[in-house]
């Protein structure tokens, strides 16, 4: 299986959905176009394209030639970011990103403790201080205060 | 006689012009321009941190300032951000910002050929000589362009909509089919939120932070910056960051003769797309690339480090940056998300752009527009003198590094808006871009087709609502019509190649002899392609 087919498979069933979940919108007229007309409109045309990127996907490249060697870091890193999302209104900025940084430094990059304790808080405490305090731009506070 | 030459436009704008340098060279204005700049350079720098982020995060801090140091400090960010770009695309192919993804291409393999130097001063050289001359026209044929934008009714844009996805489409050097497929991908994300015809939500889900739709800028650190950090961490080798020395700055006598055309045509192209409403940096940053592409001798040497290819992208973008203001000082109609962030800063501070603006506030305007030329020197002094301190920020090591930006990415999201849902749009973005960029893909079509979709489609709509649904109308209007054929002409270049040399073969038609042919020669075809 190459590359392009598997993408083409993917990108025909993303237009799919698309024409599926349009069902619930007014789709008006061909000559007064509702809500739903463009998403429609511009799912058909993503169809036709996916359609031509698996017909011509023969000669791409082989599925098991792409290299996934950083995999685990890219996993561990989207985990980071999915903390940071779910973390930062209900523990803080401050303590997100002391966490998600100490995590990313130590556990993925096993860098010491001191340098993992000095970036982690640097970056915590200084883009705060600087952020929220001289600019002004409103970051949430835990309930730890940070 | 005398009296004639004294109220002529000519003498006028000089006149004008020095009541701006009079505000634009006071030390209040002065500072906040340099301030701008600079922290525009450090925006521009850190990927994933691009100038709508950067101004969005410093619009609170400009509350306390005056109008007039308001408007400069802002107005610096978004064109420092423009120069700093080019630094991370040149030196580790990764766009500070989106308007520098053409950059990436030409400038990093110039850099991997030991020419990141010249690259960075060509890049810096030709934004200034843009920057500069775009004020210019800004200054003289603000009046006259802006009463031609006027002409344009839903049909023009749409039409100019539409042909704008397939210049992109047309000039991406990969596969077309895979190019529109992305940008019909972002038109798609496009068409979340609110319709702002009937009110109608659309593919919501229940989650009333998307009644606005999908930012552009969660979608653009995600794609560009988070995608970048994911494919990159985890590198057993770290890429190297070049940091050139002084010496090495000065391009060779072939390269300053190369760029000097593309610098001038990117400078037009790019101040006649500024004015134009849409991403005109973005787009007339891959204008310019393809039309270099297109006109030079050797298109093969684009992409394997073609000077023609860094000097045009980055002087068009710097270039549109003057452009886009004209709509927005002159109309008060902001061409782009970051000239609506601006427009939203001078409601703030009570001025009204518009016809009105330069009549009745006109140190203001002046002084803006002063204080234009005084910036574009600044950042020629920060870019090159100063270019080895902004690169030591790119010679962390990347363990160290990208913890930091992923901090920025997040911040600079989340500081927009204050949602957590732009945070899980960057993510899931992130997590797509790394996918589709292991799959070949190119990303920047979804962010244009995401900026470009409620445009489209309003445009679209409101063009059937005047000719009562008849389709005849994009038809009807010349501008329209030549658009849309330029923008058909386009298309059908770009489907010969796939029609003529691979239907065969598709089906399985072609002679074991044909196919050995084609073993031969496709490997060269596929290459030049990718370029």
């Amino acid at each position: 299986m190459t590359t392009d087919r598997i993408s083409g498979s993917v990108l025909i069933l993303f237009a799919l959905s698309v024409i599926w979940e349009s069902r619930a919108l007014p789709f008006g007229t061909f000559r007064n176009p509702g809500p739903g007309y463009m998403p429609v409109l511009l799912a058909l045309a993503l169809l036709i394209l996916s359609l031509v990127v698996v017909w011509r996907g023969r000669s791409a490249a082989r599925v098991g030639s792409i290299n996934s060697g950083e995999l685990s870091h890219a996993v561990a890193i989207l985990g980071a970011c999915l903390f940071a999302a779910i973390g930062i209104e209900r523990l803080g900025y401050r303590f997100t990103v002391l966490v998600a940084a100490g995590f990313l430094l130590k556990v993925v990059e096993r860098k010491s403790w001191v340098l993992t304790a000095a970036l982690a808080l640097a970056l915590a405490f200084g883009t705060f201080y600087v952020f929220y305090t001289l600019l002004r731009v409103p970051l949430p506070i835990g309930p730890f205060g940070m | 006689m005398t009296g004639r030459i004294l109220q002529s436009p000519m003498v006028e704008t000089l006149q004008n012009l020095y009541l701006g340098f009079t505000v634009a060279l006071s030390p209040a204005v002065l500072l906040y321009a340099f301030v701008g700049c600079l922290i525009g350079t450090l925006v521009g720098v850190l990927p994933g941190v691009g100038p709508l982020a950067g101004i969005s995060l410093l619009l609170p801090a400009s509350f306390g300032l005056d109008a007039t140091s308001a408007i400069v400090l802002l107005a610096g960010i978004y064109y420092g951000a423009m120069y700093g770009g080019s630094t991370t695309s040149i030196l580790m192919r990764i766009p500070g910002e989106a308007a520098s993804v053409m950059t990436c291409i030409d400038g990093y393999a110039m850099t991997q050929k030991g020419r990141a130097g010249a690259a960075l001063a060509l890049a810096a050289v030709g934004s200034y000589i843009a920057g500069t001359i775009s004020i210019v026209g800004l200054m003289f044929l603000a009046p006259p362009l802006a009463s031609f934008a006027l002409r344009f009714g839903p049909p023009e844009y749409f039409a100019l909509l539409l042909l704008g996805l397939l210049v992109l489409a047309y000039m991406s050097g990969g596969s077309l089919p895979k190019s529109l497929a992305m940008a019909a991908v972002g038109l798609l994300f496009g068409m979340i939120g609110i319709d702002p015809m009937t009110g109608y939500f659309r593919f919501h889900y229940g989650l009333v932070e998307l009644g606005d739709g999908i930012g552009v800028v969660p979608v653009a650190v995600g794609l560009f910056g988070l995608s970048e950090i994911l494919l990159t961490a985890g590198e057993a080798t770290p890429r190297e960051v070049v940091k050139p020395r002084m010496r090495e700055l000065l391009p060779s006598r072939q390269e300053w003769k190369d760029s000097v055309w593309p610098i001038g045509r990117g400078t037009f192209l790019g101040f006649l797309i500024g004015i134009i409403p849409g991403s005109a940096h973005i787009i007339s940053s891959f204008v310019s690339y393809a039309v270099e592409r297109r006109l030079s001798k050797h298109p093969e040497r684009f992409g394997h480090g073609a000077v023609e290819g860094v000097a045009g992208p980055e002087s068009a973008n710097n270039s549109a940056t003057s452009g886009a203001f004209v709509p927005m000082l002159a109309l008060g109609v902001p061409s782009g998300p970051i000239p609506a962030v601006m427009l939203a800063a001078m409601m703030v501070h009570g001025i009204s752009p518009g016809p009105l603006l330069i009549a009745q506030q006109p140190e203001l305007f002046w002084g803006f527009i002063a204080s234009m030329y005084v910036g574009n020197l600044v950042l020629l002094i920060l870019n090159l003198p100063l270019v080895g301190l902004f690169v030591n920020v790119l010679r962390i090591p990347y363990p160290l590094l990208y913890p930091s930006i992923l901090v920025f990415c997040v911040l600079g999201v989340y500081a927009v808006n204050g949602s957590v849902i732009d945070i899980w749009i960057m993510m899931i973005m992130g997590a797509l871009g790394y996918l589709l960029r292991k799959f070949d893909f190119e990303t920047a079509p979804i962010v244009l087709g995401l900026v470009l979709a409620p445009m489209l489609e309003m445009s679209f709509r409101q063009s059937l609502s005047m000719s009562s649904g008849s389709y005849v109308i994009f038809v009807n209007r010349p501008i329209a019509l030549i658009m849309l054929a330029f923008g058909l002409a386009l298309l059908l270049l770009s489907l010969r190649p796939l029609v003529g040399d691979n239907w065969r073969r598709a089906l399985g038609l072609q002679g074991s002899a044909g196919l050995e042919e084609e073993k031969n020669t496709y490997p060269v075809s596929q290459k030049e392609g990718k370029s």
